[in-house]
């Protein structure tokens, strides 16, 4: 039963290779972001909250056929990166990631978000008094005292991430050892004969990833609580 | 020297206010909802008034006119809290380090030393502000100001939110502060008694607007403070 193949650890190894990259890289944006939506008053500001939650109402072979328009090959973004970057999403890991980034980011922002607008302004304005520009306040009083909601916005970012399935599969297929992640391996071998015991297996290591990343970000906030109130 | 003129509307409160003052301690003084903290903010660089000017010395921070508007990172202008508002994840070193490393100053020993000495802070600098009393942490907030060398000192009812007894264990740091450090002060208060000891002029505010300037003698006498 825990005799796992070698396509398993493939899908395993590349669904967390995925949700790592996307999370990395959703992770500076998400705070640029949250930071917008919960500091600035902007034209078009409701806009902006409802592009990013879209991903999270809407069907997600909806976003993932949206991501193949976009970034395909043809598509209007995807064919400009293709010839002038060299990037392509379509059918590769990186789309994957590009579909688990996308639809994680709500999840991401929201925490951050909800994190940043509790810090005390009035801790920012003291810090301006002191000389610090705006920039300097954000990096130095802001955003480390926003690090609980940030670390949750990941641990959630990540969780997500790794078990996208809908939008994942519609935009890069299920490609074995390119695109196929724990999640799209599972549906793979349940509709094979045979399939179950593997599809039992990879349920198995998807729960521990989950439980793993929920004790992570418990972890994280408790140290980081104990860092910010204490003593 | 200090110079104010400014007018700014909040809401149905009117601040109209103009003086110009040379005086160590400048106290504000007015009961409370005289608009004393709007005009601090506003010559901290906090608020921008919606006319008129603030000048320290020949330099202008605000000429409405002009559309000057220095902000207040810029203005090298100390701030004291009523609220004190340490940052409650560095501990007392860093708090009051903060400035100086904002400001981009040479690290000073001696500065440090000098003021931690003043206001006898010495002992709680590897303290976290959530683990010091009230009157700590107002004295480390006014280290913290200090040390990231203002050429003029705001406080905002510094003792306001102290019992009696924290307050005549930090009014005579106050004193020593006037005496020693060589900064130009504006003290917010309603309490004249306050006043009586610290300033060397005072402005008396009444619904947002000057109604006495002066030296102590414009407070209201003792009996009826």
């Amino acid at each position: 039963m825990f005799d796992i193949s070698s396509t398993e650890w493939t899908a395993i190894e590349l669904s967390l290779r995925v949700a790592t990259v996307a999370t990395l890289v959703a992770t500076p944006l998400g705070i640029g972001v949250a930071w917008l939506l919960a500091r600035r008053d902007f034209w078009g500001k409701a806009v902006v909250d409802a592009l990013i939650h879209l991903p999270l109402v809407l069907p997600p072979v909806v976003t993932g056929y949206l991501l193949l328009l976009t970034f395909g090959r043809r598509g209007l973004v995807g064919a400009w990166l293709a010839d002038h970057l060299g990037i392509v999403f379509a059918f590769r890991w990186t789309g994957a990631a590009l579909a688990c980034g996308i639809m994680s980011f709500p999840l991401l922002v929201r925490p951050i978000r909800l994190s940043i607008e509790a810090v005390d302004r009035r801790l920012e304005q003291a810090a301006g008094t002191l000389g610090a520009e705006p920039w300097r306040v954000f990096a130095t009083i802001t955003l480390p005292l926003a690090l609980p909601g940030v670390l949750a916005g990941m641990v959630l970012g990540f969780a997500k991430a790794i078990g996208e399935f809908g939008a994942t599969i519609t935009f890069v297929s299920n490609i074995p050892g390119e695109t196929q992640t724990i999640s799209s391996a599972i549906y793979s071998l349940i509709q094979t004969p045979d399939g179950d015991t593997a599809a039992l297996r990879l349920v198995v290591v998807s729960v521990v990833i989950a439980m793993a990343a929920l004790v992570a970000s418990e972890w994280f906030a408790r140290r980081a609580l104990r860092r910010l109130h204490g003593n | 020297m200090l110079r104010v003129d400014v007018s700014k509307q909040l809401g149905e409160f009117a601040i109209e206010a103009c003086f110009a003052s040379e005086g160590r301690v400048t106290g504000l003084f007015g009961a409370s909802g005289a608009g004393k903290t709007s005009l601090i903010n506003i010559i901290a660089g906090l608020l921008r008034p919606d006319r008129g000017i603030i000048a320290i010395d020949d330099e202008v921070l605000d000429d409405t006119a002009d559309r000057v508007h220095v902000p207040a990172h810029r203005r090298r202008i100390g701030y004291v809290f009523q609220d004190a508002r340490l940052f409650p994840h560095l501990d007392v070193r860093e708090n009051l380090d903060y400035g100086r490393r904002m400001n981009r100053l040479a690290d000073d020993p001696a500065a440090r030393a000098r003021v931690t000495d003043l206001l006898d802070i010495g002992g709680l600098l590897d303290r976290r502000p959530g683990r010091l009393s009230g009157g700590e942490r107002q004295r480390v907030a006014l280290g913290r100001a200090l040390l990231a060398r203002p050429r003029l000192l705001l406080m905002d009812e510094p003792l306001g939110s102290l019992d009696e007894e924290r307050k005549v264990e930090i009014l005579p740091y106050l004193v020593r502060l006037r005496d020693e450090a060589g900064i130009p002060m504006v003290y917010v208060s309603h309490d004249a008694g306050e006043l009586r000891q610290l300033a060397t002029q005072v402005v008396m505010l009444k619904r947002g607007r000057v109604i006495a300037f002066g030296g102590a003698e414009v407070l209201p006498p003792a009996a009826s403070a």
